[in-house]
């Protein structure tokens, strides 16, 4: 399987860090994430929930590129129910981060100062809320030192450094689950809940990683490899849920 | 009692300095005539409170907002309103109060039921609570004793909102998927007007959609707009989408002043029947 592209390797990833999940509402930023949890869903996780984007919850959202087909509509969600969702925390999201530091402190809001940016991004959105709410992840599909940062410069998600400062009690559901870039999967389980270099994806190296990360990772001996997507994988992938190869736009192999 | 009034008579209510809130989500059944009526007056120094679409782009873009209480403001199609971008880059908007998303929610509902917060661990942990200095927390009186936000109430002093029918009386009615936050806003403010595609008999209601469709009575309306094409360009699902076309041209006006003005007097300076002309005959 030497064809097997970098995206699909991510998008494997993405499916891995919903092994588990169970009964719970899955939510998705990016092409790449939108993918894998439904690869997850048509797998080893059947049980998710998924809705179309709008406020329906649907049963067969398995293709992002492929022909469009009658929805089986389960359940409705208008946005007066999402927050009760979210803080009851029947749910994972997968965010993006535009910068991220090394306890998952996350910045999706704005490049710069607040008062004055000099980027205004999607803001705070429903980011602070999730982090503390119920189980976390985020995409990162160009890893670069630019994103993976010593300081965010807004906190919009919170970090494993401040759920600490908030206690126990307020931060029991505070769950930064995986960080997946096109480079590598990343995860906290350090004593001190640093990200950790979790695995590498086929083809990449630690000092490739170490040179595209701009804090300290944390690196314990060998690193293993990204699990490669299994045949069956792959045809789903290509032929039931991307057959347009959007992920490959994504993230370039 | 007959509510029927005009976006005139309802934006003449505005003082300077006044909160006001805006119902729909993003680029999705805003009440742009009324909205278009506020760019026309000379109202300003408002505190504007949005799920932020088209409806707080241009109201930054006229320098009418002091403050503005917002978790996003998006167009849906385009993420990022690029007009807010801009006024937001340009550090234009003098009180700049972002919030989580439900954090909005949670204080248009305790300004809705007059209590002074309720409670959130939402925003803790975050620079939710720098940006917002005014933030306080609350310990629960229990065991527990947790620590949270006390999100405070949001209390508006006139709120708009576009609706697909509605009844001389004040009662609305929606047609698309997801009726937003507009009954909230309704019952945070002082002064509630509805605009609405289409003006029926009460009678009339259920042959338009089922009962869970009425999500506004007229206890929570004072004035009643009738205004065809009301939501444009944002979606008015159940009577016409969003005018991706229209939207994309108003977007690129952001980067481009020439395109701006010629925008602003065709589309802005002009009464709400010529614009509705002048999209017809698009």
């Amino acid at each position: 399987m030497t064809d097997v592209t970098r995206a699909e390797v991510c998008t494997v990833a993405v499916a891995e860090a919903f092994r588990g999940a169970g009964e719970i509402l899955v939510s998705c930023f990016g092409t790449t994430p939108a993918v894998g949890a439904r690869l997850a869903r048509m797998t080893f996780e059947p049980d998710i929930l998924m809705t179309d984007g709008i406020c329906s919850l649907v049963q067969n959202v398995d293709s992002v590129s492929g022909e469009k087909i009658e929805p089986v509509i389960e359940g409705w969600t208008p946005f007066r129910s999402i927050f009760d969702l979210l803080w009851g925390g029947r749910r994972h999201v997968m965010m993006i981060a535009s910068q991220i530091d090394r306890y998952g402190n996350q910045n999706f809001a704005c490049i710069g100062e607040h008062a004055k940016p000099k980027a205004q991004l999607l803001g705070m959105r429903g980011a602070p809320g999730n982090t503390l709410s119920h189980r976390t992840s985020y995409w990162i599909p160009n890893h670069s030192p630019g994103v993976f940062v010593e300081k965010v410069d807004v906190v919009s998600g919170v970090g494993y450094d401040r759920a600490a400062e908030l206690g126990p009690r307020t931060a029991r559901f505070h769950d930064i689950h995986r960080v997946i870039s096109n480079l590598g999967v990343f995860d906290f389980a350090t004593p001190d809940r640093r990200m950790r270099l979790a695995s590498l994806h086929p083809g990449v190296t630690v000092d490739e990683v170490v040179g595209k990360t701009g804090f300290e990772l944390a690196i314990d001996g060998e690193v293993p490899e990204t699990r490669k997507p299994s045949e069956e994988e792959l045809q789903l992938i290509r032929e039931a849920i991307d057959p347009k190869g959007f992920i490959n736009k994504e993230v370039r192999s | 009692m007959d509510k029927r009034t005009t976006e005139a008579e309802a934006v003449s209510e505005l003082r300077d300095g006044m909160t006001i809130g805006f119902g729909g989500w993003g680029s999705r059944r805003k009440p742009m005539s009324i909205v278009r009526e506020i760019l026309r007056s000379p109202v300003r120094d408002l505190t504007v409170v949005s799920y932020g679409g088209p409806d707080v782009g241009l109201l930054c873009k006229y320098g009418k907002v002091k403050r503005l209480l917002y978790g996003f403001v998006s167009l849906d199609s385009i993420p990022l309103e690029p007009h807010f971008r801009r006024a937001r880059q340009e550090g234009a908007i003098p009180e700049v109060r972002e919030l989580d998303e439900g954090m909005l929610q949670w204080g248009l509902y305790a300004a809705a039921i007059r209590l002074p917060f309720l409670p959130t661990r939402a925003g803790l942990g975050t620079d939710v609570m720098q940006i917002n200095p005014e933030l306080r927390l609350v310990k629960s009186p229990y065991e527990d004793g947790e620590e949270l936000v006390a999100m405070p109430a949001i209390e508006l002093d006139v709120a708009f909102v576009h609706q697909n029918r509605a009844d001389v009386h004040g009662n609305g009615q929606y047609l698309g998927p997801d009726f937003y936050f507009d009954d909230l806003y309704c019952m945070a403010a002082k002064k509630r007007f509805m605009s609405c595609e289409k003006i029926i008999d009460t009678q009339d209601f259920l042959s338009e959609g089922s009962i869970h469709t009425l999500r506004i009575n007229r206890t929570m309306v004072d004035g009643v707009i009738e205004a065809p094409g009301g939501a444009h360009f944002t979606e008015c699902p159940g009577d016409y989408g969003r005018d991706e076309k229209f939207q994309s041209e108003y977007a690129a006006t952001a980067k481009d002043e020439e395109a701006w003005e010629s925008f602003r007097a065709g589309y802005l300076d002009v009464s709400e029947a010529d614009y509705q002309a002048k999209v017809a005959a698009r």
